[in-house]
């Protein structure tokens, strides 16, 4: 069973969108697994000043996906690195078992958009 | 408007609310008549004329005889003794047996422990369309074929077998037929002559009925051996106290379906019917899947391209619909189902499918309400997921 915050935010999921002039983009998984998480982020002077998702996927993709962008948004490109799995879960007051597998997914997204977004300055 | 708090069941296919005038037939079962069937007095006696009664009304609504219906704890274990007790007549001896990809899991785990203690399973594929070919099943007959197990329905997408058909080749080859009509009767009519099976399986729970109870319809004349051990009950096959409230409601849930099946099958594929239109005139980007009309008349299974089925799930919970999804993300199973793996359904739509299975007390005022919550929900979760700006 799902923890209330999770289908709260799961329901009313903030930052869902595109940033057209992104400085980074993150995409991790595959339609085949069912799925797909793609971050974008928007930095000034080091700051994640925002932070926006596309998501296709399962209740703990998503809600995960809104939770991150929460949790980094506002956040020095180091915190947000720094920011743990457990973070993330604990924000959401927990995952069901079983669910380990794409509850990282969102994570890893934004890793790799500020992978991207230091590849590029 | 629908009432907001009130819940809609359209998840018949996994389970059915059991009729009140079963939980009637059975009540003095428990308290009253609570004898042991096997005893001399009059306790007993009173609880083996019930079971007498119930094998009676069970056999009548598959066209079968009193003695040919054998009692189990459900579904799957009528599966199980099926197909491991004809096998079993011949300990160490390496058996072949068919069936398809699209069995339940009750068949397919059954193959994989058969397999594992030596055995052979050949499974045919099936269409696009979720149809196997009988002549697949023809040429993977070998001399070693013992027996073929083809479920008559569907529990994903509804499908319907060609069992007649599938029967004559197991009778012109001297192959026991065993099908799984576990979501078949009391849906459509089930005839056992009719369809030429020797081996049938059903359960009570799927057709309003208590659940743990189940029975596998054995033809006069088949062979077959127990795979539990015990008292001789149900003929030897099946040992163990019977479960006698549970079959007397199962018994009275079997009767109530066969005198529905004249009204319920075509005002349930009218109101199917009248969903898929709907739902197909409001969202893009949507498949039916299984068979335009070899299905279930209460099953329709959807997919919609760009959203989940899980979340898909979620929302229509949170709207008071309770419906299910085969398709997962790749965190709760392996694959997608292995049905929808097996029609070869394009990826775009496979982790994006929901089954709505209707029942006898579904309206079209809940039909309209589902509609218009799928629309929402789509729309909704596409606005979440579409890579372009909705
Ligand atoms: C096709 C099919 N076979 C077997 C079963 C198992 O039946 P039971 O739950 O009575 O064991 C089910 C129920 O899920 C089913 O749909
Ligand atoms: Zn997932």
């Amino acid at each position: 069973m799902y923890s209330k915050k999770i289908i709260e935010e799961f329901t009313n999921p903030k930052n869902v969108g595109i940033i057209e002039d992104a400085d980074g983009v993150g995409e991790i998984g595959s339609t085949i697994d069912g799925d797909v998480i793609t971050v974008y982020i928007k930095v000034d002077d080091d700051v994640l000043k925002d932070v926006k998702f596309k998501t296709f996927g399962c209740v703990v993709a998503i809600s995960t996906s809104t939770m991150v962008t929460q949790l980094a948004k506002g956040k020095t490109v180091e915190e947000a690195l720094a920011i743990s799995n457990e973070d993330v879960q604990d924000a959401l007051g927990g995952l069901p078992k079983g669910k380990d597998r794409c509850s990282g997914f969102a994570l890893d997204a934004l890793h790799k958009a500020i992978e991207d977004y230091r590849n590029k300055s | 408007m629908m009432d907001i708090m009130k819940r809609i069941y359209m998840d018949h296919s996994a389970t059915t609310p059991v009729d009140p005038r079963v939980v009637d037939a059975m009540l003095p079962y428990f308290t009253e008549k609570f004898g042991n069937s096997s005893s001399l007095h009059s306790f007993g006696q009173e609880a083996a004329e019930a079971l007498s009664m119930a094998r009676g009304h069970v056999a009548d609504s598959i066209g079968a005889r009193e003695e040919e219906i054998i009692f189990t704890s459900g579904g799957t274990e009528s599966d199980n003794l099926a197909l491991q007790g004809v096998l079993s007549r011949e300990p160490g001896k390496r058996q072949h047996i068919i069936t398809s990809v699209l069995e339940h899991p009750a068949v397919l785990s059954t193959c994989d422990f058969l397999k594992s203690i030596g055995h052979d399973v050949t499974y045919v594929p099936v269409s696009s369309e979720g149809i196997v070919d009988v002549g697949d099943i023809e040429r993977a007959i070998r001399d070693d074929t013992v027996i073929i197990s083809i479920m008559h329905a569907n529990n994903e997408i509804g499908t319907i077998q060609p069992i007649e058909e599938i029967a004559k080749i197991a009778k012109d080859n001297d192959v026991y037929l065993h099908t799984d009509a576990v979501q078949s009767v009391g849906k459509i009519p089930v005839d056992v002559d009719q369809l030429g099976v020797d081996m049938l399986s059903i359960s009570s729970h799927k057709l309003h009925g208590p659940k743990g109870v189940g029975a596998l319809y054995v033809r006069e004349g088949t062979s077959l051996t127990p795979v539990i051990f015990g008292g001789g009950h149900e003929s030897g096959l099946r040992p163990g106290t019977e479960n006698i409230a549970g079959i007397v409601g199962f018994a009275k849930a079997s009767s109530i379906a066969k005198e529905r099946l004249g009204t319920d099958p075509a005002r349930m594929g009218r109101l199917r019917d009248a969903l898929i239109k709907k739902v197909f005139n409001t969202i893009d980007d949507v498949r039916l899947n299984g068979h335009a009309t070899q299905r279930l008349p209460n099953n329709a299974n959807l997919s919609f391209r760009h959203v989940e089925g899980e979340s898909m799930l979620m929302l229509l919970d949170i709207a008071g619909i309770a419906v299910s999804t085969g398709s997962a993300c790749s965190s709760r199973s392996q694959h997608a189902s292995h049905v929808l793996d097996s029609i070869g359904l394009d990826p775009d739509y496979i982790h994006g499918s929901i089954r709505i299975s209707l029942g006898r007390e579904n309206t079209m005022d809940e039909v309209d309400y589902l509609a218009e919550a799928l629309q929402e929900t789509v729309a909704k979760l596409r606005q979440i997921s579409s890579p372009v700006e909705c």
